[in-house]
C-alpha cells in the first residue's frame, strides 16, 4: 500500500504557552493567545511575518480566526476556525497538514487561549442549550461524562477507584511538572472522599478551571529541519463525530475515537505498541479509559484493569498525560492545544523531570463536545519517517 | 400514558426523536409521527448533586429503540438503576418517568 501523502509532510516547529493558571482581571483571551504565539515563534526562530496561516477555535470570540488576525497584525491567506471543542487544536493539525501539503500556506499558526478562571471560574461556553436536555438540568459537560462513566461501570465493572486511579496518575504527573496547577498530593481515598459532583465523578474526577493560552507552528517537514529545534514529524491524524447530544450517541461506552485513532495509526503505519507517550484528553477521568480501549491500547471494556496500580502514572506501563493533564495540570476551557505541545516537548526529550526515556513516537488525542468530536494525531521524531 | 413525540420513518422503519426532515438514517423525507407508548428501560443515570438539592438525570431507552434524556421520579435519585423498567408521565412541565 503506497505510503500517505500526508505521512511525514508536515512538522511542529515551534510550542509555546502563555501564562497558566489565574492571570487576574484584566488580561483578555487575545492577550494570551499574543503571549504563546511569541513563544512559539521564539521556540521554532521564525517571526510573525513568516505566519501565512490561522487556525483557532474560541469560546469568547464567534469568529476567532479573524479576531486573532486582526490583534496579531497577520494577514493569513488560508484561514479555519473549525470547532469541534477541545478537540479543535488537534482537528486543526490535520487541516494544516492538508493546508502546507497543498501549498496554501507555508507556516501555520494553530493557537488557542482562555481567561475563564479570571472570569468568574465557570465553564465559557458558546454551547446552545438544548430543548431536548435543558427540563431535566444535566450540568453540562460534567453529566454527560457521568452517564457515560456510569454506563461503563455497569457493563464492564469499572470501579470508582478506576476512576480515581485517572486522577492520582494525573497528580503524579503534575507534581513534576513545574507549571503544573496542582500538585498537592492526591490519593485515591481524597478523590473517594472528595464532593460528589454527578455521580460517579466527584469534583476530583473533574478537569481543573483555569487561565492559559498554547500555540504550535506548522510548516513543511524540509523547511522545519532548516528551524531552531528538532522536528516534530506529523505521521497521521484523523478525526470524527457520530453524534451532538449525549442521548444521540449510539453506545455511550464507545466514542468515535475508535474512528480517528484508525485514521491515525493507518496513516502512521505505526501501532498502539509503537507509542512512547500518550496524551488523552482528560477532561474527566472516565475519558482517557474510554480512549485507552477506543485508541487500540487495551480491549473494549478493559480500560479500568488497565490503569489499575498507577499504570499510567510515572513508572508505569504507558506513560499519559505527563505534564498532568486537564486534570492538574491546566484547562483553560479547551485543553487540546496543550497535548500538542506536550507531544513535542516528549519527542524532544525536554520535558525535565517528567521526561520518558526514548519517546519516538507521541500520540494526542483531542475530545470535543459530549464525548462528541474525537481527533487523534500521531507525532514523531526525526527516526520515524 | 404516551410518552415523547418521536417520527417513524416510512422508508426504513428508524424510530428517532422529534423533529427532523431528514431520516438520519436512510435520508428519507417520509417520517410520519408517532407518540412513544412510554414504556422504557434506564440506560444511565447520574445524581446530580445541586445546592438546591440532589436529583436524577437519566438516559432512558424507549420501547420504539430511541433514547432519550430524561428524569426518573418517585424514588431517590440514587437508587435509580440501570436497566429498570420505567413508564412516562408528564409532570406538567414536561415528560418524566416513574418505576414500574
Amino acid at each position: 500500500m503506497p505510503a500517505d501523502p500526508l505521512r511525514g509532510a508536515v512538522a511542529i516547529a515551534g510550542v509555546g504557552e502563555s501564562r497558566l493558571g489565574e492571570v487576574g482581571p484584566g488580561v483578555t483571551p487575545l492577550d494570551l493567545v499574543a503571549e504563546a504565539t511569541a513563544a512559539a515563534l521564539e521556540d521554532a526562530g521564525l517571526r510573525k511575518a513568516d505566519v501565512d496561516a490561522l487556525f483557532t477555535a474560541s469560546a469568547y470570540y464567534g469568529l476567532p480566526a479573524i479576531n486573532v488576525g486582526e490583534h496579531l497584525g497577520i494577514r493569513p491567506r488560508y484561514s479555519d476556525s473549525t470547532n469541534l471543542g477541545g478537540a479543535s487544536p488537534v482537528s486543526h493539525l490535520l487541516h494544516a497538514a492538508a493546508a502546507v501539503t497543498a501549498g496554501l500556506c507555508d507556516v501555520a499558526l494553530i493557537v488557542y487561549a482562555s481567561t475563564q478562571r479570571s472570569d468568574g471560574g465557570r465553564l465559557r461556553s458558546v454551547v446552545e442549550e438544548d430543548p431536548r436536555e435543558a427540563p431535566y438540568r444535566p450540568r453540562y459537560p460534567v453529566s454527560m461524562f457521568a452517564l457515560a462513566a456510569a454506563r461503563h461501570m455497569h457493563e464492564f465493572g469499572t470501579t470508582r477507584e478506576h476512576l480515581a486511579e485517572v486522577a492520582v496518575a494525573a497528580r503524579a504527573w503534575a507534581r513534576l511538572t513545574p507549571k503544573a496547577f496542582a500538585r498537592d498530593p492526591l490519593s485515591v481515598d481524597d478523590v473517594l472522599a472528595s464532593r460528589m459532583v454527578s455521580s460517579p465523578l466527584t469534583v476530583r474526577d473533574c478537569c481543573l478551571v483555569t487561565d492559559g493560552g498554547g500555540a504550535v507552528l506548522v510548516t513543511s517537514t524540509q523547511r522545519a529541519r532548516s528551524l531552531r529545534r528538532p522536528a516534530a514529524v506529523l505521521l497521521g491524524a484523523g478525526e470524527a463525530h457520530w453524534h451532538r447530544a449525549i442521548a444521540q450517541m449510539p453506545d455511550v461506552t464507545t466514542t468515535a475515537a475508535v474512528d480517528s485513532g484508525a485514521r491515525a495509526f493507518a496513516m502512521a503505519g505505526v501501532g498502539p505498541a509503537d507509542v512512547g507517550v500518550a496524551q488523552l484528553y482528560d477532561a474527566f477521568t472516565i475519558n482517557p479509559i474510554l480512549f485507552l480501549e477506543d485508541l487500540g491500547f487495551c480491549p473494549k471494556g478493559d480500560g479500568g484493569p488497565f490503569v489499575a496500580g498507577g499504570a499510567i502514572a510515572p513508572g508505569g506501563r504507558l506513560a499519559v498525560n505527563t505534564n498532568g493533564g486537564g486534570l492538574s495540570y491546566t484547562h483553560p476551557g479547551m485543553y487540546g492545544i496543550f497535548l500538542l505541545v506536550e507531544a513535542v516537548r516528549q519527542l524532544r526529550g525536554e520535558a525535565g523531570e517528567r521526561q520518558q526515556a526514548g519517546v519516538e513516537v507521541a500520540l494526542a488525542h483531542g475530545n470535543g463536545g459530549a464525548l462528541s468530536a474525537q481527533a487523534t494525531a500521531l507525532l514523531g521524531t526525526e527516526a520515524t519517517l | 400514558m404516551p410518552g415523547p413525540d418521536l417520527q417513524r420513518c416510512e422508508d426504513c422503519g428508524s424510530a428517532i426523536l422529534a423533529r427532523r426532515l431528514l431520516c438520519p438514517v436512510c435520508g428519507s423525507r417520509r417520517l410520519a409521527v408517532e407518540r412513544s407508548c412510554g414504556d422504557g428501560v434506564v440506560y444511565s443515570t447520574t445524581t446530580v448533586h445541586a445546592r438546591d438539592g440532589a436529583y436524577n438525570v437519566a438516559l432512558v431507552d424507549l420501547a420504539e429503540g430511541v433514547r432519550v434524556m430524561s428524569a426518573v421520579v418517585g424514588v431517590a435519585p440514587d437508587d435509580v438503576r440501570i436497566g429498570m423498567r420505567v413508564r412516562a408521565r408528564d409532570d406538567g412541565e414536561r415528560i418524566v418517568f416513574h418505576a414500574g
